[in-house]
């Protein structure tokens, strides 16, 4: 918990003004307002002794003048803390960001996204309240329960011992109860996530639910879960209908006390009716403490568990980094030589799973293409083909010593000089929520270049679907604008690619979506484009791969075949097969 | 999860919706009544307080009757014990009433959906439902637990206060109200403020959730184009735009608070001055100066209570909405009245130039069938075979009814289905699908599903006849082995044989069967081969079919091409034919030779 709580103090420090601040504040607002029943005190003694109205008008500006100041306080107490919350809230979901952004990709294919989400709004938002509202609180409080104990106690010793006797059950009892409820809480929304996957799982499996005629067993089932639902929420109820009014009970046996004792006490003469009167309203000033502590160690046990599990997320060391790197390494530009050496890859083992468990993805590939060749990579499905073009730019490592551009092992190459020089289209093209031409100079330059998206777009065939967007290039994707085909996302990202003139260019099965004839224009234009680079491309298709100067066929993580296509088709093997199966398949469409 | 109709906020009142919410409070009205009564005792228990405190001063300190003194210590603590008792019943009853009602509309909510129809399904995303299900039926909770009789009380509340002081001392009383205009003016300037800046900061939240889902998931694609720097400005620039607004928020929670202490303080203030002035002329006491103390501190409750209902009903009315449209949505596939009896010596199913298209749109329909006319005999075996996205898969759900057909009709029994009842047509087929659905459970209550009148014999030998009971029996406890989220501990193949014993289990005199293309294991492959064979033995069947062996010892084989029903006659006499079907055999031999 230390340690947790030492990896906050930077961003404490960094408004540690704000925080000096805003607890002076509450200290001058805490004296103003507890200076007031004391102001009541000789205002109600003067009554009673007959003081003038002059006086009485001094006493009476005098509370307001108080009240005044201790909201003035108050304001400049909740601007600087709660800010200061805000601006370490603000601070540390960048810091959250820009560490997620160093991890590579297996991490985010092992992580559910909700969940890191999550950590980034419920949890800090848990941690925010633990270092903004519960330290106000708390300081307020503090300040508070100290100072009316000490004005209480300089009153009447004997009546603030007895009265203040129900006021620890307070405090226990909202501890007790905070989390009690808290309990409850939990255990409600838990059964509201197993009604949400009944209706879930009868929802998604309507077919099977109607062509079984299983819709009253599933209305009994979810009746069952919805009936379970309710039960718990009831416990809560019960729970929460018996605290509050209890807090009140507790408050109202300490007001009794001294209404009996006190006024016992005022009758004997030994208090005078302006104590008895400050000593009421004191108390109540003291009930809020006491509720107020109880939450506070609720607040500070949520934000503590909150970022110990964004702390989690924030230890995660980078897998894929410039450790191995040498500053120098291909300074002078990338030509574009590709080797693969012996290449071996297996995923990492996941939780649960030991290290032989999962079979190699890829083994002992070698290959050889030197600067402006096109090599293809053909094979059946999850045959390691993706895999073996992710390996280059990064996006897993590949072993030392086993890949390499232009003769320089890619782990000694900085990351950013690496990438800078690879153009990938991914298997499922990714695009952000921003203008077609954002995403496509999305890797190049930020200033918009209308007539490189325009070379870009065209190169990759997206130019013959110009009139379907309204605004052209400015057309925004997805949410509030216009949803793209599968095979206008491929285009996209193949532009994307283009407009960032890499020296090597991976198209990861980058035609799967787009009609054989939309397939053949979009090859046709690359020829031009992939002159005097480095092409790899992976493919289902043979007519995608047909015209490559090399290609190698994969299967189960092997390279089973390599050649021409001409050469393969003489061969009679795999490739030959899938051949032929390709000609039946358009064969039968045309048909 | 949710559509853009989801945002919108309406307005906070709309009797329509009102008067149909309120006809789900009347079951509780004999509750509603008791809540009532609790609410006005609760009330005027709140009351007595600061007047037993002014009777305490006035009439027992003042005079030292140390009797009294105790009369009214006692009588201070019964009222504890009675607000303690009210309120414990007034939350409990209310909130319970809350709690039923919810659960009623859910039930009411998921009734409908599942006789709704499986157009609906393709149009509505399943999250969508979700959200109606849950969490727009928990708006409407704060609707009836804390705001229809609660508002009662807070009214009852004010009106309490003004009333007790205007009795104790109808001037004095008027002296300390002066502060309430203000805090109504302070109240309402607060709520408007902090309801728009909360507006703000929402918006701004659901900003930043879009961006890390959109980020987070496309990180690779971020971090291939070094595109690190720039997406982490985008997102500063949010975080940044989100802080500055809950920064702008504060302002108003900083000044709210102190203006109504401020407000208070001036109430006591003018309660001393110009009260205190006429105690010195005997016009008032000093226990009524002290009770009107209390009393103008518990102005404020109320007030802010009853705006905060504001919030609640605009809420309400925008959830309630978005539940009775889902409610209002009428039940497509309905059950005839009046269903013919079946005729025993027609074929069993018969399609009768059949055309549909799943888009209902104006204009051209896309037909997915045209004209498809063909019949099943009693015992017949009929194979469908055809390329991705010829309608195969659709014959099978108009059989099942999923969907009416636009022209033509299909027969079972020589009745047209949309004349017979549902249940029955339904209980004459056993459907297998492709993708298996699991139910979370046991693996025997899988196989039986709801029909508990398959008894654990019967689920076991289904079970025995597909092969499933060799991997069953390996599991830790055998048929009561609860299934995992969808069936995540167990294979492809697996996942198959079980749907494959639920088919049998139910003995439907019709098998239905979509044929999976799924690649699994060799050992599988083998016995879900051997318990496709078993299946369909001594049965009628109607299977989309893509392994060879399945296809060849079919009765007659209808082979559909884009919609139209092209080739149908035995293997033999369709390989003769040189066409489609040859074709389709072709490809289906060489892909099973890549896959071996």
């Amino acid at each position: 918990m230390r340690r947790a709580l030492s990896r906050l103090l930077p961003y404490v420090r960094e408004s540690r003004r704000a925080f000096i601040i805003g607890v002076g504040c509450i200290f001058v607002a805490s004296v103003m307002q507890l200076a007031s029943p004391w102001v009541l005190k000789y205002a109600i003694d003067g009554l009673i002794s007959g003081a003038s109205r002059g006086c009485l008008a001094g006493y009476a500006l005098a509370m307001l003048g108080l009240a005044v100041v201790d909201g003035g306080f108050r304001y400049l107490m909740r601007k600087h803390l709660i800010g200061a919350s805000r601006t370490i809230e603000y601070a540390l979901r960048n810091d959250y960001f820009a560490h997620l952004q160093r991890l590579p990709l297996g991490y985010f294919q092992s992580t559910r996204t909700g969940d890191l989400m999550s950590r980034a709004t419920n949890d800090l938002s848990a941690v925010r309240m633990m270092i903004g509202p519960a330290v106000m609180y708390f300081a307020s409080t503090a300040l508070g329960f100290v100072i009316a104990l000490a004005v209480m106690f300089s009153i009447d010793a004997r009546l603030a011992w007895i009265a203040l006797l129900p006021m620890p059950i307070v405090s226990v009892a909202t501890r007790y109860f905070g989390k009690a409820i808290h309990d409850r809480f939990e255990r409600i929304q838990a059964q509201l996530a197993d009604m949400s996957a009944v209706v879930q799982e009868s929802l998604s499996g309507v077919r099977v639910v109607r062509a079984y005629r299983q819709e009253d067993t599933e209305i009994a089932r979810f009746r069952r879960s919805n009936d379970e639902y309710v039960a718990r929420n009831r416990g809560l109820i019960r729970l929460q209908a018996a605290f509050y009014p209890s807090l009140t009970f507790c408050f109202g046996v300490s007001s009794l006390i001294v209404l009996w004792m006190g006024g016992r006490d005022v009758m004997a003469g030994t208090m005078t009716l302006g104590s008895f009167v400050a000593f009421l309203r004191y108390l109540v000033m003291l009930s809020w403490p006491m509720i107020a502590f109880g939450w506070v160690i609720n607040i500070a046990q949520r934000g503590l568990a909150s970022w110990g599990r964004m702390i989690e997320i924030l230890d995660t060391a980078p897998a894929i980094d410039d450790r191995d790197a040498r500053p120098d390494a291909l300074a002078d530009g990338v030509k574009g030589d590709v080797e693969f050496r012996q290449l071996s890859f297996r995923y990492p083992p996941r939780a649960g799973e030991g290290a032989d468990d999962a079979a190699p993805m890829l083994a002992d590939i070698s290959c050889t293409i030197a600067a402006g060749q096109t090599v293809a990579i053909i094979g059946p499905t999850g045959s390691g083909k993706s895999t073996l073009v992710q390996l280059l730019p990064r996006l897993h490592d590949p072993a030392p010593g086993t890949l390499f551009v232009d003769g320089i092992d890619v782990r000694e190459i900085p990351l950013a000089r690496l990438r800078g020089a690879i153009g990938v289209v991914p298997q499922e093209p990714f695009l952000f929520s921003d203008s077609l031409a954002g995403n496509i100079l999305f890797g190049f330059d930020p200033v918009r270049d209308r007539a490189r998206v325009d070379a870009a777009a065209h190169a990759a065939g997206l130019d013959a679907d110009l009139s379907s967007f309204p605004d052209g290039y400015q057309t925004v994707v997805g949410e509030r604008g216009i949803t793209l085909s599968g095979g206008q996302k491929q285009r996209t990202a193949i532009a994307r690619a283009v407009a960032a003139d890499p020296r090597i260019l991976i198209l990861d099965d980058a035609l799967s979506a787009v009609d054989t004839q939309t397939e053949e224009t979009i090859l046709r234009r690359l020829r031009e484009v992939r002159r005097g680079r480095t092409c790899l491309i992976v493919a289902h298709r043979i007519s995608t791969v047909r015209d490559a100067d090399m290609i190698l066929v994969l299967d189960s993580g092997r390279v089973v075949e390599r050649g021409t296509h001409d050469e393969l088709v003489r061969r009679a093997g795999l490739y030959a097969r899938m051949d032929q199966q390709q000609r039946l398949e358009d064969e039968l469409a045309a048909s | 999860m949710s559509g853009p109709q989801d945002d919108v906020i309406g307005k906070a009142y709309d009797a329509r919706l009102m008067r149909r919410l309120l006809v789900y409070l009347r079951p509780h009205l004999p509750a509603v009544a008791v809540a009532f009564v609790v609410i006005v005792a609760g009330a005027l228990v709140e009351l007595a307080q600061p007047w037993l405190t002014q009777r305490a001063i006035d009439t027992y300190i003042a005079q030292k009757d140390v009797d009294g003194l105790r009369w009214i210590a006692t009588v201070f603590f019964g009222l504890l014990v009675a607000n303690f008792v009210f309120e414990y019943v007034q939350t409990v009853v209310m909130q319970t009433i809350g709690q039923k009602i919810m659960r009623a509309i859910r039930l009411e909510v998921y009734g409908h959906l599942q006789k709704l129809d499986l157009a609906f399904y393709d149009r509505n995303p399943v999250g969508r439902m979700m959200t109606r299900v849950t969490t727009d039926v928990d708006a409407l909770n704060d609707l009836f637990a804390s705001g229809v009789v609660t508002v009662f009380g807070d009214v009852l509340a004010l009106v309490g206060i003004i009333t007790a002081m205007l009795w104790m001392n109808w001037r004095l009383a008027l002296v300390a109200f002066v502060v309430l205009p203000g805090i109504l003016a302070a109240t309402q300037w607060f709520r408007t403020n902090v309801r728009e800046s909360y507006r703000q900061v929402r918006g701004l939240v659901a900003k930043i959730n879009a961006f890390l889902q959109e980020h987070l998931t496309g990180m690779s694609t971020v971090q291939l184009f070094r595109q690190e720097s720039n997406a982490f400005e985008r997102f500063d620039r949010i975080n940044r735009d989100h802080r500055d607004a809950n920064i702008a928020s504060i302002f108003y929670y900083a000044l709210f608070y102190p203006i109504i202490e401020t407000m208070a303080a001036l109430s006591a203030a003018l309660i001393i001055w110009i009260g205190g002035g006429w105690a010195g002329d005997g016009v008032v006491s000093i226990g009524v100066l002290v009770a009107f103390l209390q009393y103008a501190r518990r102005f404020f409750q109320p007030i802010s209570d009853l705006s905060e209902k504001f919030n609640i009903l605009q809420a309400a009315m925008a959830a309630s909405e978005r539940i009775f449209t889902v409610l209002d949505t009428p039940v497509a596939i309905t059950n005839p009245t009046n269903p013919p009896h079946p005729n025993p010596t027609r074929p069993v199913i018969e399609f009768d130039h059949v055309w549909f298209s799943y888009v209902d749109a104006d204009g051209e329909p896309q037909w997915v069938l045209k004209d498809v006319s063909f019949v099943v005999q009693p015992g017949q075996r009929i194979g469908i075979v055809g390329a991705t996205g010829s309608g195969k898969t659709t014959i099978l759900s108009l059989l099942m009814r999923f969907y009416d057909v636009q022209r033509g009709r299909i027969l079972v029994d020589g009745v047209d289905i949309r004349e017979m009842d549902l249940a029955m047509l339904r209980g004459t087929f056993g459907l297998v699908l492709q993708d298996v659905h699991l139910f979370a459970g046991s693996v025997a209550s899988n196989i039986r599903l709801g029909r508990d009148d398959i008894a654990d014999e019967a689920v076991a030998a289904a079970a025995r006849a597909v092969h499933a009971d060799a991997f069953i029996g390996r599991l830790s406890q055998g048929y009561a082995t609860e299934v995992a989220e969808r069936g995540a501990t167990l294979s492809v193949g697996q996942k198959q044989l079980l749907s494959f014993a639920r088919a049998l289990a139910f003995e439907p005199r019709v098998l239905v069967l979509d044929e999976a293309t799924s690649s699994v294991d060799t050992a599988t492959e083998a016995l879900i081969e051997d318990a496709l064979k078993v299946m369909m033995q001594h049965r009628t069947v109607v299977a989309i079919a893509h392994r060879l062996s399945t296809i060849q010892d079919m009765d007659r084989i209808l082979v559909l091409h884009k919609g139209e029903l092209r080739e149908s006659g035995t293997h033999q006499e369709l390989l003769a034919l040189r066409g489609l079907y040859f074709r389709l055999y072709e490809l289906s031999r060489v892909r099973e030779n890549i896959g071996s």
